[in-house]
C-alpha cells in the first residue's frame, strides 16, 4: 500500500505545525479525500485529522453576522436555527448537496475544498492538468456536459461542485485562515482562482494554512433562495445553481447577489446581473436582461452548451420567485 | 403456502450480516488479496511490461501477466451459450478492449495488491479502434441467430406493401446508450485449491455453465470444480456467466498454494462485464384511420465485440405484441473494439419496448386515439407470426384494470395542457410483454427422522426471493411447516439446474422440487411404518422438449401508467406517481413478486430518465464508471409506484401455472415514462435517456 502516517491535532497551532511538513496534509471529514485516495488521486505521506480540533460552534458577531467554525458538520450547520432564519440561501444550499450520510460527515471548511467531479480528473489514466500539472486537458474534446462555461481556459474546464460554496458567494463570506504567519481573513470571491495556466493551485490557501471558519456578514436585505438543477431529485451534483438574494420596494429592485454553482472553477459571482436588476423593477424582461447579462462571456464545449440557456432560465425564476414572495409580504 | 405474502427465509441472515457473499468466506484459511490491473488504452499490444517495482512493493507475492500466466483453452465459439465458453485471461500481448487485464497482483492485504498494481509499467502500441457506434452502424452484418436461439430476422405479409398503402405512418428511430448492472455486491471470486481439487467462492448465477468455464477454461476434470455461491448481492444477468475475477483467482492461487481473492471494484466492471448493447432502432407502424395496424416494422442495429457475438432479442417481442398483416422484424450488429455485450435484465425486451412502444404512443397522438384504446384495438386472436394460440395472455385487462386504478380517464389528452404550479404534467402508459422460457432443472429432496425436509440443488438466489418460494413449495407439497423445511442451493456439486437468468429459475426449480416432493411423498407412503432417511428427485425439461410451448405462445404482460412532472423553465423531469398491472399466470410469492415487479419498473424509471454509460470515442473507454457519475434513480425519484397482479394459472406453462416475473416489470416501464414526458411537454425525445438538455430547446420561456 501507499504508507502514510496519521496524528490527531490537539490545536490549530499544532495541526499547522504538524502539516508543514512534506506530503502532509489535513483530513476532516474525509468523505472526498479518502475517495481520492484509494483512486490514487490524492497521494499525502502524512494526515493529519482536524476534525476533533474545537472549531465547531456557529457564533453571533457584534455587527450581526456569526461565525461558523471550520469543523462543524454540514448537516449542523444547515439545521442551525440562526442560519435557517437569517441566511436560508446557505441552509437550503447545504441540504441540497451530497447524502444526509455525508453531510454528517462532512465539514465545512472540507466542503470549501472539495475537488472537481470533472471525470477525467478521476482517471488516471486520462490527461488532467489539475492532477497532473502539463498533462494536457482531456475534457476539452471529451465528454463535456458538466464542465464549465465562465472563467474556464485551454488548461481547464472544470467545474466546483460545492453548493454551500455558492451560498456563500451570495452572502460575501469571509473565510479565516491560520498559517504558521498567523491568522488572516481573504474574501470568498478572492479565495477561489480561476484556471488560467495552472488549474492545479484551487485557492489562495499557503501551504500549510488552515481553515478555521467562515464569517458571514450581517444577511444582506431581501429575500434569499437557493436552486439546483439536477439529473435526479438528489445526491447528483448541480448542472446548474444560484444562490441569489433580492430587495424590493414598490415592486423596484433595491438590492440583488447573483452567484451561480455548476458553471465555473469558482462559485460564479454575476455583478454584471446585479448591476442591470438594481434600480430596476422586478419584472420578467428585466430578469432575462440580466440573465443574458450574467452569461455574455459564456462559451460552451459542446455537450455543455445547454447550460448556458439552463442558467439563465434558472436565474429568471429564481428571481422571479423571491421577488413574487416579497411581493406576497407587503 | 403457495402464493402466500412469506418474509425471506433468508431474510433475518442478511440483516444481521451473516449471510457470507463471495469474497467473505474464510473457512478455507487467510486468503491473499488479487488486483487486476486493466489496459489504459482501447486496441494494440503491450509492447513491454515491467513488473519489477511491483514485485518489490511490500507484502506482493506474485504478478501473474501474459508472459507468465498459464496457458489456457481459447474460447469455442460454437458452444451456443457464451457463459459455458472457455475464458482465457492474461493469454496474450493484444488488448481487445480498455480496461481489458494486463496484470494480476497478488499480495498479503488488499491495499498492497492495490498499491502494487499501480506500479505495474505497462507500455503499449496502440492502434486506430473503433469506439463509436453512431459512426460505424454502415458496417453492420446479420448474425446467424440472437440471444436464446431467436431467429434473426422475420416477415409476414408483405411490409413494404402494407407500410406504403398506410393511412396513417409512424417512421422514427430511437436510440438506447450502453447500461450496465451494477449490482451492490461487485463480481468476486475466492479459489481454493485441494489436491487437484478446485473450489471457487464466487458470485454466479448458473453455476453448472461457470463450472464448465473454470474447467474448460483451466483444462481440468469438470468434476473437479466446486462452485459455491450461496448468496449473491444482485446480478441482473451481470452474473450468468463468470468474468476475470474467477479465473484470475484460481491461477493465482494454484500458484501461490493459498486461498486468493479477487474483486473488481466498481469502475473495472464497467470495463471488465459487458454492457446491455447500445442500439439504434428504426419503428415502422402504419395503421388505418380506425387506428388497426396494417403494418409493423422494427429493425435494430447494436454493437457487439467483433470475438465474441452478442445480439440482444430487442425485436422478438414485437413479433407477438400486436396484430397486423404485414410484419417485419430484422437484427444486425456492428462490431466495436469493445469488451463483449451481456445480459442485462430483460434482455432485447427492455431497448425494445422503448422504441416500440414510444412508437405506438406516437402512433396514437397521430391518429387522436386514446393510448389505451389503440393497444385494445391491435389486440390478436393469435401469436400473430407463429400462428399459435396463446397460452394465457390477457394484455387488455390489464390495460383496462390498470386505466381504471390509475385513473386515465382524467388524462390531459393534449399535449402541454396541464400545470401544476411550476411544472408541466403528463400521463404516459405502455403494454409490458416478455417471453417466458423453461429449462432443465433436478432438485433432490431429502427426509430425516427428524422430520426436516432437506431441498438441494444447484440453484441460486440473486436477492429474488429462491430460498423463501421453494420453501413454500416444499412445504405445500409436502404438507410441513415452513420451519421444517431447509433449502441447500448455491453449490455446483448439488442436482444441475439451469440457475438464475431469464426469469426462469424460479419456476424451474419451483416444478422440479414439486415432482421430487411428490415423489418423496410416494416413497413415504410406500415405507409406512418404517421411518428412516429417504429421499427422492425431480426434474423439468427444457422448453424445447416441451409440447406445450410449441403449440402455445407463452408470455407474460402488463401495462404501465405513469405522471411526471416536467419543470416548465429547468426541463426537470420528476416521477410523480407510477402503477404497474402484471398478468403472469400464478405468482409464487405475493411480497417477492411484487418486490421483483416494483424493482424492475424502477429500471424502467432508470432507462427513461438517467441511465447512460457514456464512452470517449478517443479511447474506448466508459467516462462516468462510478455510481456517482452513472445515474439511477435514488428514492427520492420515486415517490410513488405499485405493482399489481393479476390472479391466474397458465397451465400451459407448467403444473404450478407459474411463469417468470423478475424482468417483467422493465419491460415497458420506461417507454410509460417516457409518453408522459411527451404528454406534459410535447417534446418527443427519441434519444435515451430523456435529460433535461434535450427537453429544454422545446420549452418555451417563461413570461412571468
Amino acid at each position: 500500500m501507499r504508507p502514510f502516517t496519521y496524528e490527531r491535532a490537539t490545536d490549530p497551532r499544532a495541526a499547522v505545525a504538524a502539516v508543514s511538513r512534506t506530503g502532509a496534509k489535513f483530513i476532516s471529514g474525509g468523505t472526498n479525500l479518502l475517495d481520492l485516495m484509494k483512486l490514487d488521486i490524492e497521494q499525502p505521506s502524512h494526515l493529519v485529522d482536524i476534525s476533533r480540533l474545537p472549531l465547531k460552534n456557529i457564533e453571533e458577531l457584534p455587527e450581526g453576522g456569526i461565525r461558523i467554525g471550520a469543523q462543524a458538520a454540514n448537516s449542523d450547520v444547515a439545521a442551525d436555527r440562526r442560519v435557517r432564519t437569517r441566511y436560508p440561501v446557505l441552509s437550503e444550499a447545504l441540504v441540497a448537496g451530497a447524502s444526509g450520510q455525508l453531510r454528517n460527515m462532512a465539514s465545512i471548511g472540507g466542503n470549501l475544498l472539495q475537488r472537481t467531479r470533472c471525470p477525467y480528473f478521476y482517471d488516471t489514466a486520462a490527461a488532467c492538468n489539475k492532477r497532473v500539472p502539463g498533462s494536457g486537458c482531456a475534457a476539452l474534446d471529451g465528454f463535456n456536459r458538466v464542465h464549465a462555461i465562465l472563467g474556464a481556459s485551454d488548461a481547464c474546464i472544470a467545474v466546483h461542485p460545492s453548493d454551500m460554496a455558492v451560498a456563500m458567494t451570495a452572502l460575501e463570506a469571509e473565510i479565516e485562515l491560520l498559517g504558521d504567519q498567523g491568522a488572516r481573513r481573504v474574501a470568498i470571491d478572492d479565495f477561489y482562482r480561476l484556471p488560467g495556466d495552472t488549474p492545479h493551485i484551487e485557492t489562495v490557501l499557503q501551504p500549510g494554512e488552515m481553515i478555521t471558519g467562515v464569517i458571514l456578514p450581517a444577511p444582506p436585505p431581501g429575500r434569499q433562495g437557493y436552486r439546483k438543477v439536477r439529473d435526479r431529485a438528489s445526491y447528483a451534483f448541480a448542472l446548474v445553481s444560484v444562490a441569489a438574494v433580492v430587495a424590493a420596494e414598490r415592486g423596484t429592485i433595491t438590492a440583488a447577489r447573483v452567484a451561480f454553482g455548476g458553471v465555473a472553477h469558482k462559485p460564479w459571482r454575476s455583478v454584471e446581473a446585479e448591476r442591470i436588476l438594481t434600480g430596476q423593477p422586478a419584472t420578467m424582461a428585466n430578469f432575462r436582461a440580466a440573465a443574458e447579462a450574467a452569461m455574455a462571456q459564456a462559451v460552451g464545449r459542446g455537450h455543455n452548451d445547454f447550460k448556458i440557456e439552463l442558467a439563465k432560465r434558472t436565474l429568471c425564476r429564481s428571481l422571479a420567485q423571491l421577488a413574487g414572495e416579497l411581493r406576497r409580504q407587503l | 403456502m403457495i402464493g402466500q405474502a412469506l418474509n425471506r427465509v433468508d431474510g433475518p441472515l442478511k440483516v444481521g450480516g451473516r449471510a457470507a457473499y463471495a469474497y467473505e468466506h474464510w473457512e478455507a484459511g487467510q486468503p491473499l488479496y488479487g488486483f487486476i490491473a486493466g489496459a489504459t488504452i482501447g486496441k494494440g499490444r503491450i509492447t513491454k511490461i515491467d513488473i519489477a517495482r511491483a514485485e518489490r512493493s511490500p507484502g506482493v507475492r506474485l504478478v501473474l501477466t501474459h508472459r507468465n500466466a498459464p496457458e489456457q483453452n481459447a474460447p469455442d465459439f460454437s458452444i451456443t451459450s457464451q457463459y459455458s465458453r472457455a475464458f482465457p485471461v492474461l493469454n496474450g500481448p493484444e488488448i481487445h478492449y480498455y480496461g481489458e487485464p494486463v496484470a494480476l497482483v497478488v499480495a498479503e492485504t488488499f491495499e498492497q495488491a492495490r498499491a502494487a498494481a499501480r506500479l505495474v509499467d505497462v507500455e503499449y502500441a496502440a492502434e486506430a479502434g473503433h469506439y463509436d457506434f453512431a459512426a460505424r452502424q454502415n458496417n453492420a452484418y446479420a448474425p446467424k441467430k440472437v440471444n436464446a436461439g431467436l431467429p434473426t430476422d422475420s416477415a409476414v405479409g408483405d411490409f413494404d406493401a402494407g407500410f406504403a398503402g398506410a393511412a396513417v405512418k409512424v417512421d422514427q428511430r430511437y436510440s438506447t446508450p450502453y447500461y450496465f448492472s451494477q449490482a451492490m455486491e461487485p463480481h468476486a471470486a475466492m479459489a481454493v485449491w485441494n489436491g487437484d481439487d478446485l473450489t471457487i467462492y464466487v458470485t454466479d448465477q448458473i453455476l453448472a455453465e461457470g463450472r464448465t468455464c473454470v474447467a474448460s477454461t483451466l483444462r481440468i476434470d469438470l468434476q473437479r470444480v466446486h462452485l459455491i455461491s450461496p448468496y449473491i448481492g444482485g446480478g441482473f444477468g451481470s452474473k450468468l456467466g463468470l468474468h476475470h475475477e474467477a479465473i484470475l483467482a484460481a491461477l493465482a492461487a494454484r500458484e501461490v498454494k493459498q486461498p486468493v481473492k479477487v474483486a473488481m471494484t466498481r469502475q473495472q466492471i464497467f470495463h471488465l462485464v459487458g454492457p446491455r448493447p447500445t442500439t439504434s432502432q428504426r419503428v415502422r407502424l402504419g395503421a388505418g384511420k380506425d387506428g388497426r395496424l396494417v403494418a409493423i416494422g422494427h429493425d435494430v442495429t447494436m454493437y457487439t465485440n467483433p470475438e465474441w457475438e452478442y445480439a440482444e432479442q430487442t425485436a422478438a417481442t414485437t413479433r407477438s405484441l400486436y396484430a397486423a398483416p404485414n410484419r417485419l422484424t430484422r437484427h444486425r450488429l456492428t462490431p466495436l473494439d469493445r469488451q463483449r455485450g451481456e445480459d442485462v435484465r430483460a434482455p432485447g425486451e427492455a431497448p425494445g419496448l422503448l422504441a416500440v412502444e414510444s412508437a405506438m404512443d406516437e402512433l396514437a397522438y397521430a391518429l387522436g386515439i386514446d393510448p389505451v384504446e389503440l393497444r385494445i384495438r391491435n389486440e390478436p386472436a393469435r401469436d400473430p407470426e407463429r400462428d399459435v394460440p396463446f397460452s394465457d395472455r390477457r394484455l387488455v385487462e390489464c390495460l383496462r384494470e390498470g386505466a381504471r386504478r390509475f385513473g386515465w380517464e382524467e388524462r390531459p389528452v393534449s399535449p402541454a395542457s396541464r400545470r401544476d404550479g411550476r411544472w408541466l404534467v403528463g400521463y404516459g402508459m405502455a403494454a409490458a410483454i416478455r417471453m417466458h422460457f423453461q429449462g432443465t432443472a433436478k432438485v433432490r429432496v431429502r427426509i430425516g427422522r427428524d422430520g426436516i425436509a432437506v431441498v438441494q440443488s444447484d440453484m441460486t438466489d440473486l436477492g429474488t426471493g429462491t430460498y423463501t418460494i421453494l420453501t413454500q413449495v416444499a412445504a405445500d407439497a409436502l404438507g410441513l411447516p415452513i420451519e421444517r423445511v431447509r433449502i441447500e442451493i448455491g453449490k455446483s456439486d448439488f442436482p444441475e439446474s439451469s440457475g438464475s437468468g431469464g426469469s426462469w429459475g424460479a419456476a424451474n426449480s419451483s416444478i422440479a422440487l414439486h415432482r421430487a416432493c411428490k415423489a418423496l411423498r410416494e416413497k413415504i407412503e410406500h415405507s409406512a411404518g418404517e421411518p428412516g432417511d429417504l429421499e427422492a428427485e425431480g426434474e423439468v425439461a427444457g422448453m424445447w422438449k416441451e409440447p406445450a410451448y410449441q403449440a402455445y405462445s407463452i408470455h407474460t404482460y402488463g401495462a404501465h401508467f405513469a405522471e411526471v412532472g416536467v419543470d416548465a423553465d429547468t426541463a426537470e423531469i420528476r416521477l410523480r406517481r407510477m402503477l404497474g398491472v402484471f398478468a403472469v399466470g400464478r405468482a409464487l410469492n405475493a411480497k417477492t413478486t411484487r418486490s421483483q415487479l416494483i424493482g424492475g419498473m424502477t429500471w424502467g424509471v432508470s432507462a427513461a430518465l438517467h441511465e447512460e454509460a457514456v464512452v470517449d470515442t478517443r479511447t474506448g473507454a466508459f467516462v462516468n464508471r462510478d455510481l456517482a457519475e452513472y445515474l439511477v434513480p435514488v428514492n427520492a425519484d420515486i415517490p410513488d409506484l405499485d405493482a399489481i397482479v393479476l390472479d391466474g394459472f397458465d397451465d400451459k406453462a407448467n403444473v404450478l401455472g407459474a411463469k417468470g416475473l423478475g424482468e417483467l416489470g422493465i419491460c415497458g416501464a420506461g417507454a410509460a415514462v417516457a409518453n408522459a414526458v411527451f404528454n406534459a411537454t410535447g417534446v418527443r425525445v427519441r434519444d435515451f435517456p430523456i435529460t433535461l438538455d434535450k427537453v429544454l430547446p422545446g420549452l418555451p420561456l417563461a413570461e412571468a
